[in-house]
C-alpha cells in the first residue's frame, strides 16, 4: 500500500482544498483588497484609497452604536444561553426524584427534550416572523397576556427602550434548545459510577452539578462559548427581519450596518468591505479569547 | 479521535466559516475587464423603427415582483413580440433586485430592462455616479407608438421626465403616477356624519370628535415611520411654497429648519401630544397598520396611491377608500388646499452595458403606448405617467378619488426628490427621526434638528454625488 499512499491522499484532499480556496479563502483576500478602495459596486472601476475607509469608520457614530449593541449581545447571549442550557439539560438528565443510586431526568423529560429542540428545527426567518407577531403591540400573544391580567404592555419592538431586549430574548430562545441537546448528550456520557460515588458521599444536587457535572462538561461548554460568541457578533438575520436596526438604530448590529451600506440605502461596497474586515478581526479575536479564557485542565475518565 | 477532538475541530471550523459569511459582500469585483458589448444588437433606423431595434435580438427583462406582480410585464412583453415575432424575451421576476443583479453589473453582462424597485432597490445615486445606466433621451424624442403626431415626451404627464433626470439627463423611466395623501374610509365617514377637514384647526377638532367616538384618529407604520414624513413635508410645502422642497432636495443649509418645516412640525406635533394616534402604532409595520386602518381601528393613514391594490385582500366591501390632500395650515398658505403631491414612481432603467439597448428603449415605448398603459391600469389598478390613458378604463373607487384629487390639484401639484437623490437620507435618517417624533419621544425642534443633522451628514460626505434641481 505504501506506493498508493500519496495518490490516494492527493485525490481525496485536493478537491476540497481547492473548493475551500476558491470559495472561502479568495473572497477573504478580495474583501481585504476591496476594503482599501472606494468601489461602488456597479461598475468594475474602483480607486485605491488606502486606509481612508477605516479612518471614516473610526469616526462613524452609527458603526460605533452597532458595535456597542454587539458588545452587549456578546456579554449576555453566551452567558444566559449556556446557563439556561445547562439548567435544562441537568433537569432533563438528572433532575428526577426516583432512583437513589442512579440518575434520571424529570418526568416527561423526553417530551421536553423534543419541545426544547423545536426552535432549532425552524428556520431563522420563521422564528423572526413568528416573534414579530408575538410582539405585535395590539394583538400579539405577549400584549394580550399582559392585558388579560390587567397590566399595560409596552410597544415591544416599537420602542427603543425595549426593542433591543426583545430581540435579545429571541436570540436566547432560539439557541437554548440546541445547547440543551448538546449538554444533554455530554452529560449522558459521564459514567454513572462517578455519580454513585458522589451520592454515597452525601453531596447535594447542586453540589453535584457544580462540582462534578460542569467540570466534566467543560470542553463542551467551551465549544458552546465560542459558537455563541460568534453568533452574538452576527445576529444579522434576526435583527434585519424583526426591526432592521430600528427604531432609531436602537437594535442596529454591525452585520446590518454592513449590509445596509452595500445593499441597502447605499452602494458603498468598499466601505462595507472595510466593516466586514473589522468584523473579521473582531470575530477572530473574540473566538481566540473565548478559547483561551475557558482553558482548563482536561479530565479524562476512561 | 475522540469526542472532544471532534468538538474542538468543529469549533475551529466554525471559527473559519462564520467570518466567511461576514465577508460575503466582498465577492468578486469581476476582474474589471470591460467586455465592450454594450448595445451590440443594433438594427437600422427607419420611420417604422425609429430606435433601430434589431428584430431578432433577444431582450432580457427583470421585473420587481412586488405589489404590482409580474403579469402586467408579461402582457407588455407579448405586445413587444407581436411587433417583433423573431425576438426571444427572457423574463424573470425577483424581490431582490440589488442582490440578484449586482454581480451582473460588475461583470458587464446586465439585463436589458430592469424594474429597479422595492426594498432591495439599487441606490440610484450609486448607479448614476458610476455611469451604470443608459441615457433614455432617444426614447423621449421617438414618436409615440399609438398616439399619432406626438413624441413619447408629449404623451407624458408633467413632472414625469424631471423625476427621472439627473443633471439634466433622463436616465430613469418612472412608469406609474402616484399621489401621496391622507386616506380615509368614505363609508365610515358617512355613517358617522364626519367630513374631511380642510384646515388644520378643523382637522384637530375632527380628531377630537373621532377619538370621542372610540376610534383612533390616526395610525402609521411605526417600522417605516418615513410614511409620516410625507404629509408633514407636504404641509410645509403648502405653507411655504415649492421652494421648501427645492431647498431640501438641494441639501441647502438649514433647509429642514425653514419656516414652513417649523410650522408643519409644530402642527403635526399636535396629533402626537393629544394622543390622536392608535396605541401601539410605533410597533406596527406598514401592512399591520394599514390592516388596522382597514378594520376601522383608525380613521386616517398616510400613504401613496398604491394603497388600494396593496390592501385589496383585507379591505371590507363598501369600505370605499378616499385620498385627500393634507389640510391647510391657514389662509397664509402659499398653495391652496387642493394641492397634492403627485409624482412618477416605479422606476425602470436600462443598464449602460445592456446588449439590446435599442430593444430596451423600444420596450419602454411599448409600455408608454396608450394600449400598454391602459392594460397596466386595468391589471394593477394604478395610474401611469401616460396622460389620459386611464380614460375609458373602469377604475376602482380609491383610484377614482386619486384621479379627482389630481384634477383638482392641477398646476398646484408639487413634489420632492431627495429620496431619489439620496436614498439613505430618507430611508435611514429622516425615517429614524420620524420614528422618534411620532412616538412622542422628541419634540418638533429636536425632530427638525435630527433631520438637518442627517442632511448635513450627506452634504459633507464627499463619496456621495450631489445633484441640484431648479425650482
Amino acid at each position: 500500500m505504501r506506493h498508493g499512499k500519496y495518490p490516494l491522499i492527493v485525490t481525496f484532499l485536493v478537491p476540497p482544498v481547492l473548493l475551500y480556496v476558491i470559495f472561502v479563502v479568495s473572497p477573504y483576500l478580495q474583501a481585504f483588497q476591496i476594503s482599501t478602495t472606494d468601489w461602488l459596486g456597479y461598475s468594475p472601476d474602483a480607486n485605491s484609497v488606502g486606509l481612508a475607509n477605516f479612518k471614516t469608520l473610526w469616526n462613524d457614530d452609527y458603526v460605533w452604536n452597532a458595535l456597542k449593541n454587539n458588545a452587549i449581545l456578546l456579554a449576555l447571549v453566551p452567558v444566559l444561553t449556556i446557563l439556561l442550557g445547562l439548567f435544562f439539560a441537568a433537569m432533563l438528565n438528572m433532575g428526577g426524584r426516583k432512583g437513589r443510586a442512579g440518575v434520571s431526568g424529570v418526568r416527561g423529560s423526553s417530551f421536553y427534550r423534543t419541545v426544547y429542540f423545536f426552535p432549532q428545527v425552524l428556520s431563522v426567518v420563521i422564528i423572526a416572523l413568528l416573534w414579530k407577531e408575538v410582539y405585535h403591540p395590539n394583538k400579539g400573544l405577549l400584549t394580550s397576556a399582559l392585558n388579560s391580567v390587567g397590566l399595560a404592555a409596552p410597544t415591544w419592538l416599537g420602542d427603543p427602550r425595549t426593542a433591543f431586549w426583545c430581540v435579545l430574548a429571541v436570540m436566547i430562545w432560539s439557541n437554548v434548545g440546541f445547547y440543551v441537546v448538546l449538554f444533554g448528550a455530554a452529560m449522558s456520557a459521564i459514567p454513572k459510577e462517578i455519580y454513585e460515588a458522589v451520592m454515597l458521599d452525601g453531596a447535594s444536587r447542586l453540589a453535584t452539578l457544580w462540582k462534578v457535572t460542569i467540570p466534566l462538561l467543560w470542553d463542551t461548554v467551551q465549544v458552546a462559548w465560542v459558537y455563541l460568541a460568534i453568533f452574538a457578533l452576527d445576529g444579522f438575520i434576526l435583527v434585519q427581519l424583526m426591526t432592521n436596526g430600528g427604531p432609531n438604530f436602537s437594535t442596529d448590529v454591525i452585520g446590518v450596518r454592513m449590509y445596509d451600506t452595500a445593499f441597502g440605502s447605499e452602494t458603498k461596497f468598499g466601505y462595507a468591505s472595510a466593516i466586514g474586515v473589522v468584523m473579521f478581526f473582531l470575530t477572530l479575536t473574540v473566538a481566540v479569547l473565548a478559547l483561551r479564557a475557558s482553558k482548563r485542565d482536561r479530565i479524562e475518565y476512561s | 479521535m475522540n469526542r472532544r477532538d471532534i468538538l474542538r475541530r468543529t469549533a475551529a471550523a466554525g471559527l473559519l466559516a462564520t467570518p466567511a459569511a461576514a465577508l460575503l459582500t466582498g465577492c468578486a469585483t469581476g476582474g474589471g475587464d470591460d467586455k465592450g458589448d454594450a448595445g451590440t444588437h443594433k438594427g437600422t433606423k427607419s420611420e417604422q423603427n425609429p430606435l433601430g431595434v434589431k428584430e431578432d435580438a433577444p431582450l432580457e427583462v427583470v421585473i420587481f415582483n412586488g405589489g404590482f406582480g409580474e403579469e402586467y410585464a408579461k402582457a407588455h412583453e407579448a405586445m413587444y413580440t407581436e411587433k417583433y415575432p423573431k425576438a426571444k424575451i427572457n423574463h424573470s421576476a425577483t424581490q431582490e433586485i440589488s442582490k440578484t443583479l449586482q454581480p451582473r453589473f460588475v461583470d458587464g453582462t446586465p439585463p436589458d430592462v430592469v424594474n429597479n424597485s422595492g426594498a432591495g432597490q439599487i441606490d440610484f445615486n450609486g448607479l448614476v455616479s458610476q455611469n451604470a445606466i443608459a441615457d433614455l433621451g432617444e426614447l423621449l424624442a421617438a414618436p409615440s407608438l399609438d398616439i399619432p403626431g406626438k413624441t413619447v415626451k408629449d404623451t407624458l404627464l408633467p413632472g414625469a421626465v424631471e423625476v427621472g433626470s439627473y443633471d439634466g439627463k433622463f436616465l430613469v423611466m418612472n412608469y406609474t403616477y402616484t399621489v401621496y395623501g391622507i386616506w380615509h374610509s368614505t363609508k365610515l365617514f358617512t355613517e358617522r356624519k364626519w367630513e374631511y377637514a380642510k384646515t388644520w384647526d378643523e382637522h384637530i377638532a375632527l380628531c377630537k370628535q373621532i377619538k370621542a367616538a372610540g376610534i383612533a384618529p390616526w395610525t402609521y407604520a411605526g417600522a417605516h415611520p418615513r410614511y409620516m414624513s410625507w404629509p408633514l413635508i407636504s404641509t410645509a410645502i403648502k405653507f411655504g411654497g415649492p421652494t421648501v422642497a427645492t431647498a431640501i432636495d438641494n441639501l441647502e443649509p438649514n433647509a429642514w429648519k425653514s419656516d414652513g418645516m417649523k410650522a408643519a412640525a409644530d402642527a403635526w406635533h399636535q396629533i402626537v401630544k393629544d394622543k390622536y394616534i392608535l396605541e401601539g402604532s410605533p410597533g406596527l409595520d406598514h401592512k399591520q397598520s394599514q390592516t388596522a386602518w382597514c378594520q376601522g381601528k383608525a380613521a386616517f393613514i398616510s400613504c401613496g396611491s398604491w394603497l388600494e391594490s396593496e390592501q385589496k385582500d383585507v379591505t371590507p366591501a363598501g369600505f370605499n377608500m378616499t385620498v385627500q390632500p393634507t389640510p391647510s395650515l391657514g389662509s397664509g398658505d402659499k398653495l391652496p388646499f387642493e394641492a397634492v403631491r403627485g409624482t412618477a414612481g416605479e422606476p425602470f432603467m436600462i443598464p449602460a452595458k445592456a446588449k439590446n439597448l435599442a430593444g430596451g428603449l423600444e420596450f419602454f415605448r411599448v409600455m408608454l403606448s396608450k394600449k400598454g398603459a391602459q392594460d397596466f391600469t386595468r391589471k394593477v389598478s394604478s395610474l401611469t405617467v401616460v396622460a389620459g390613458a386611464s380614460e375609458g378604463v373602469e377604475l376602482p373607487y380609491g383610484l377614482n378619488t386619486v384621479v379627482k384629487a389630481l384634477d383638482a390639484s392641477g398646476a398646484n401639484g408639487f413634489n420632492w426628490v431627495y429620496n431619489n437623490y439620496y436614498r439613505k437620507l430618507e430611508r435611514n435618517l429622516v425615517d429614524a427621526a420620524c420614528g422618534e417624533f411620532f412616538s412622542g419621544r422628541i419634540g418638533p425642534a429636536e425632530f427638525l434638528d435630527q433631520c438637518q443633522k442627517g442632511a448635513d451628514s450627506i452634504a459633507q460626505d464627499s463619496s456621495i454625488k450631489k445633484y441640484k434641481r431648479a425650482v
